[in-house]
């Protein structure tokens, strides 16, 4: 599993990855009430707003953490945004992409640089 | 993603925050502390703002709201009659009808019949006790010295916390500890011990639900706040949940659903306006923007506080831009609070719209991120009130 600053984790799963939020992000955000997700089969670069979040305290985006293709999205959050909280690095994936540039991994944090990076 | 609210916390220095008696009391307890009104304050505890909410509507909620101002206006001349005489020059309100141990709601009006304030306003008899929001009270307290100094001595109130308890069995577990409180009825007010400290307790609240707030001496609150949730159905509850709670009841937060720029009447407030201060009232007017109020109670305005229902499960927040139409380009009003109400289960929002876009049941558009979502103009409370009449 690798990390980002933007508090995202990516699992390579098969020929693509299964992104999250990390369980710092979940608790720093509070009770999730409202996920609304992209559609699958778009194309995204690296910093885009793919999935908008509410929490009982504010509205934040989940940015495309590389290159390439959303192949899949949890349908099971927009139902039940608390999911985020009970379960993030499981359950709670946001969404499946095809990375176009796969080795663009490698460039991403360790489980020990994020805990550094998070204090 | 971008953590807004993690990065807000980061690096700024709470070195000149104000801390309430109950401080330590907060961080023994594991509450998220965050600035607010120049108070380090408690936002949530470790059980979560949906819970907190929750726990308040099913059992009973403990809030610190010492961050608020509390003052005393002492007659010059010991009576009453004159001290309220003097207070009804700056509010719209019936200080002077007000029953000896009994509160009220009011607000300071401007000249352009704007909302300087809400307060709560008591009658203690020989003397007129308030409470006023914590990011105005020094505007308050200067309003007072300087409007109000030839009939009463402001006395601005330092020493003493204030706890707020609220929730269906705030009543059992309040009288637990004093079984007086039980005989209150909404907006009385009693002077009496509870826990061996002097309080003032009045039966009253910002959550929609039974409750009292209790003025307590800075010395003897920790104990009180202690032997409070000592009750196993009193659970602490953070700024986070008292939000969520008074959207959910309809009330207005100063500085996002009024301020100096709107009036009584466009916040439809005019319930807290009494027959007597109104036109062809025995004491008509007199108060700070009058003649703008008393013209707008008759005559109408161009805009109107309403609730709002989002039509999805978008929570819709404060400074959203509302529209008349899915296409339409002009912007109508705006989202001054919004989010999520647990009880409720789905987003809410007040906000401003014009007149005739304000009855009940008429469909609004707000625009979130660049996209028009329906919502309906709705009756508040969103939940219903819970007092003990």
């Amino acid at each position: 599993m690798k990390f980002t600053e933007e508090h995202e984790w990516l699992e390579p799963n098969d020929d693509h990855v299964i992104v999250g939020i990390t369980p710092h992000a979940a608790e720093a955000l509070g009770e999730l009430v409202f996920v609304e997700l992209p559609e699958a089969g778009i194309n995204v670069s690296k910093g885009d707003d793919v999935v908008v979040i509410e929490s009982v305290k504010a509205a934040s985006d989940i940015l495309a953490p590389l290159d390439g293709e959303i192949i899949e999205v949890n349908e099971a959050l927009v139902e039940n945004p608390a999911l985020v909280n009970e379960d993030p690095l499981g359950a709670a994936w946001f969404f499946k992409m095809k990375l176009t540039t796969p080795s663009d991994m490698d460039e991403l944090m360790e489980e020990d640089e994020y805990k550094e990076l998070i204090g | 993603m971008v953590l807004g609210t993690l990065s807000q916390t980061r690096g700024r220095t709470l070195a000149e925050l104000k801390q309430t008696p109950l401080y330590n009391l907060h961080v023994e307890l594991g509450a998220k502390m965050v600035p607010f009104a120049g108070y380090d304050m408690p936002v949530q505890y470790p059980m979560g703002v949906m819970k907190e909410h929750l726990a308040t509507r099913t059992g009973a909620g403990l809030f610190d709201v010492s961050h608020m101002g509390q003052v005393v206006l002492w007659p010059r001349s010991k009576e009453y009659k004159d001290a309220a005489l003097a207070l009804e020059k700056l509010v719209p309100i019936d200080v002077l009808g007000l029953e000896p141990m009994r509160q009220r709601y009011a607000f300071f009006t401007n000249d352009q019949g704007g909302i300087q304030d809400d307060l709560m306003v008591t009658n203690l008899g020989d003397h007129i006790f308030l409470v006023v929001n914590a990011a105005c009270k020094d505007a308050d307290i200067m309003h007072m010295q300087d409007n109000l100094s030839a009939d009463c001595m402001v006395e601005v109130i330092t020493d003493r916390a204030l706890l707020a308890l609220q929730g269906p069995k705030a009543e059992t577990a309040l009288a637990k500890i004093n079984p007086e409180v039980a005989n209150m009825k909404f907006m009385d007010v009693i002077e009496l011990e509870l826990n061996g400290a002097k309080c003032v307790v009045s039966r009253s609240g910002y959550t929609g639900e039974d409750g009292y707030e209790i003025s307590v001496h800075e010395d003897d609150a920790d104990a009180l706040a202690r032997a409070l949730l000592a009750d196993a159905d009193v659970e602490p509850i953070g700024l986070g949940a008292r939000d969520s709670l008074r959207l959910e009841a309809g009330l207005c937060l100063y500085g996002n659903d009024i301020d100096t720029e709107t009036t009584p009447i466009e916040a439809a407030l005019n319930w807290a306006i009494q027959k007597v201060r109104r036109k062809g009232g025995e004491r008509e007017g007199g108060f700070v923007g009058s003649e703008i109020i008393l013209d707008q109670m008759e005559n109408g305005t161009a805009r109107k506080r309403v609730g709002l229902l989002p039509a999805g499960r978008a929570p819709m927040r404060d400074g959203t831009p509302l529209f008349a139409s899915e296409t339409d380009d002009e912007q109508i009003g705006a989202v001054t609070s919004g989010g999520f109400g647990p009880t409720i289960e789905g987003p809410m929002s007040m906000g401003y719209v014009p007149t005739g876009l304000a009855a009940i049941g008429t469909e609004i558009f707000a625009e979130i991120r660049g996209k028009r979502m329906a919502a309906t103009v709705t009756k508040m409370p969103f939940t219903p009130a819970n007092f003990k009449r």
